[in-house]
């Protein structure tokens, strides 16, 4: 119960009134960024990041984090009442959610989705505070050999649980790994793969590549599907909101499977999305309801933003244990855990626990704050989304720039978010994944680190990643992922050949 | 997909576009297998070289990419999905070619003004908005900007002759 008495302290932390205002400021960012595309929870908190680099840490991270939360129940507006979804989490949300809207139920739709979000996140965060410590304290006795395994396992558990073609996971995350390597070698002080520019020296920012990636190739997306904004007007009161949350408990099964799936997903990095439809196809397998799905059921509501909402929280669980982010924008949070001295990882726990309790208890307030500010001010956001995109688009170019250009106040690094954003459009075109490239160039350096310590223990030896039955094991579980879709494969093949010989199996 | 206008003909196959970038991604590991070689990839004195951990990024990143060339060229399945369609691509380059101007006027006029002038441009451009719609938003979103970032957070954004000009 070591953990309550430390919450109990996160909350003392929150007294502060100026965090309470931070808190509400960045939910509300939140929300606007999560409804307008192009803007998004990683590009989002990367753009804001170098304003919060004046503030305390633990005002900014919450501040950050609350932008984050707020993202998170933004993306359901525009699911909702635009049948676009603002985030790719929420693309579940608009095969139930959209058609409830057109039937004229947008608040019902609503306020299901915000209240199964809540829920979801306040489970996510239960299991945070209960497990964090737990896990950071275990995490204590890692050695180097260790940490690189369970970066490992991050990695190949992209392979192996992304839906994309493994080969340009792999290709996608070694180019993540390559830039990171660009620059000056902390180790050895060598410069690699600078060729002698003096630009190249700093290395490629992940901010930048973040801004690019995301903000500029989500704008060139989506003005290539010439979007016009039509959206159903969205009417939400106290009698809709109290009859929609008499309704609710009657789909307490669907919202604990969604957030059970979710946490799962937010840990392992297989993310929000696939959380979502996960959860929403097994709400779909177990429902009485099941032909009504697609065709405007609250259930269908409930299931992906639950995950969703889990799974985007549930993130920031081995961000703080471990130093690995279970999500781009939990690795962009732990950039700037970075940027602000703060060493992420099991010692957090021990040398910056006001830090990190106040963090903990920001997630408990954050999601409160967040619900009541969605609940009541929908119409406003909903309107923001009728301005045209002709007007949205260059103001998003803007604020792009703008937030590309503070992260080393470089011209250079505009230009490299153009570039990044080309990069990002094409790669998306091409279903090459965004997230491991995002997320071998944050914890590229961090990686290289650990796998050279490891070796400098062992001289060289790999032997060392089976050297005790912890390391073993997981390295050995990182491998299993790596070649899951090789084993998936032959197991299908082998399925098909007793199934009586016939090759009807499609081969991806 | 196809309706048969010209508006939708295709600019590029997926399968070209594949094969394009796989070898391109090809090309980037060479480079990065190449600079570790030069750096060392070996074992030093004093334990693994600068190179060590590089060369295997960029050795799996060149395995990885020949196979999805290998996939797509020996798969014809992607030639007849376009990657991008004429109409498409004029609405994407409607963005971009906007923004990279903007960019580059960045470094001579700073970000306020080249930004006036981009939103101004491409209000009046891709939107057709008359005049009066123009100038409020070209002009007040710079000016939040400027407030936000010059004011009250005191990070210094790049500027031009114009702020010059008032003593900024």
């Amino acid at each position: 119960m070591e953990a309550l008495g430390s919450l109990i302290h996160g909350f003392g932390v929150l007294a502060d009134p100026m965090n309470i205002a931070y808190m509400f400021i960045g939910i509300t960012l939140g929300v606007l960024i999560g409804v307008l595309p192009g803007l998004g929870g990683a590009n989002g908190v990367a753009i804001l990041l170098p304003l919060t680099f004046s503030m305390s840490p633990t005002s900014a991270i919450i501040m950050l984090s609350c932008i984050y939360w707020g993202a998170l129940f933004g993306g359901a507006i525009t699911s909702v009442l635009f049948n676009i979804p603002g985030e790719p989490w929420s693309v579940a949300t608009t095969f139930d959610g959209h058609p409830m809207a057109q039937k004229g139920h947008a608040g019902e739709a609503l306020t299901a989705a915000f209240t199964s979000s809540f829920f979801g996140a306040f489970v996510a965060v239960l299991l945070i505070t209960f497990l964090a410590p737990v896990i950071a304290g275990f995490a204590l006795r890692f050695g180097p050999a260790e940490f690189f395994a369970v970066q490992l396992l991050t990695f190949c558990s992209f392979v192996g649980m992304g839906s994309e073609s493994p080969f340009k996971v792999l290709s996608a995350m070694m180019l993540g790994f390559a830039l990171a390597a660009v620059g000056l070698d902390s180790v050895t002080g060598e410069l690699r793969m600078t060729f002698g520019s003096v630009e190249l020296l700093r290395g490629f920012d992940f901010l930048i590549a973040v801004i690019g990636l995301f903000g500029i190739g989500e704008i060139l997306l989506t003005m290539e599907e010439g979007l016009a904004f039509k959206g159903k007007s969205a009417k939400i009161n106290a009698k809709v909101v109290w009859e929609t949350w008499k309704s609710l408990p009657r789909y307490w099964v669907t919202a604990i499977r969604g957030s059970i799936v979710g946490c799962w997903m937010g840990i392992t990095p297989g993310g929000a999305t696939p959380a979502s439809f996960m959860s929403y196809g097994l709400a779909k397998r177990f429902s009485r309801n099941r032909q009504n799905f697609g065709n405007g059921e609250v259930e269908g509501v409930v299931a992906p933003e639950t995950a969703a909402h889990a799974a985007g929280t549930s993130a920031l669980l081995p961000m703080l244990t471990l130093g690995i982010p279970g999500s781009p924008t939990a690795a962009v949070l732990l950039g700037g855990l970075l940027i602000w001295g703060l060493q992420p990882g099991p010692l957090l726990f021990v040398e910056q626990k006001e830090f990190v309790w106040g963090l903990i208890a920001s997630m408990y307030l954050g999601n409160i704050a967040g619900l009541i500010v969605v609940l009541t001010t929908v119409p406003v956001f909903a309107s923001i989304l009728r301005i045209p995109f002709s007007i949205i688009a260059p103001v998003i170019v803007v604020i792009c720039a703008v937030g590309a250009y503070t992260v080393h106040n470089a011209f250079l690094d505009i230009v490299m978010m153009l570039v990044f954003g080309v990069v990002g459009y094409v790669f998306k075109k091409l279903s090459y994944p965004l997230a491991p490239l995002v997320l071998a160039l944050v914890l590229g350096d961090m990686a290289e680190s650990s796998f050279r310590q490891a070796m400098l223990v062992s001289q060289g030896d790999l032997a060392i990643f089976w050297s005790n039955p912890l390391v073993g094991g997981i390295v050995t579980l990182a491998l299993a992922m790596l070649f899951w879709p090789l084993i998936s494969t032959l197991l299908r093949k082998r399925q098909s050949r007793q199934d009586g010989g016939t090759h009807a199996i499609p081969v991806k | 997909m196809e309706h048969g206008t010209q508006n939708n003909d295709p600019v590029v196959s997926n399968r070209t576009m594949e094969i394009v970038v796989a070898g391109l991604f090809a090309l980037v590991a060479l480079v990065v297998m190449a600079d570790s070689i030069r750096v060392g990839n070996g074992w030093g004195a004093d334990g693994p070289k600068a190179g060590y951990f590089p060369f295997y990024v960029g050795l799996i990143m060149l395995v990885s990419s020949l196979a999805t060339l290998a996939v797509n060229i020996l798969r014809h399945s992607g030639e007849r999905t376009a990657f991008v369609e004429k109409q498409q691509l004029g609405l994407v380059l409607q963005v971009l070619v906007p923004s990279v101007v903007f960019v580059i006027l960045t470094g001579f006029l700073g970000i306020y003004l080249s930004a006036v002038l981009f939103i101004a441009f491409f209000m009046h451009w891709v939107g057709k908005y008359p005049v009066r719609t123009i100038l409020p938003v070209a002009i007040l979103v710079p000016a939040v900007l400027f407030v936000m970032f010059e004011i009250w957070f005191l990070v210094p954004l790049p500027k031009g002759p114009v702020e010059a000009m008032f003593g900024f």
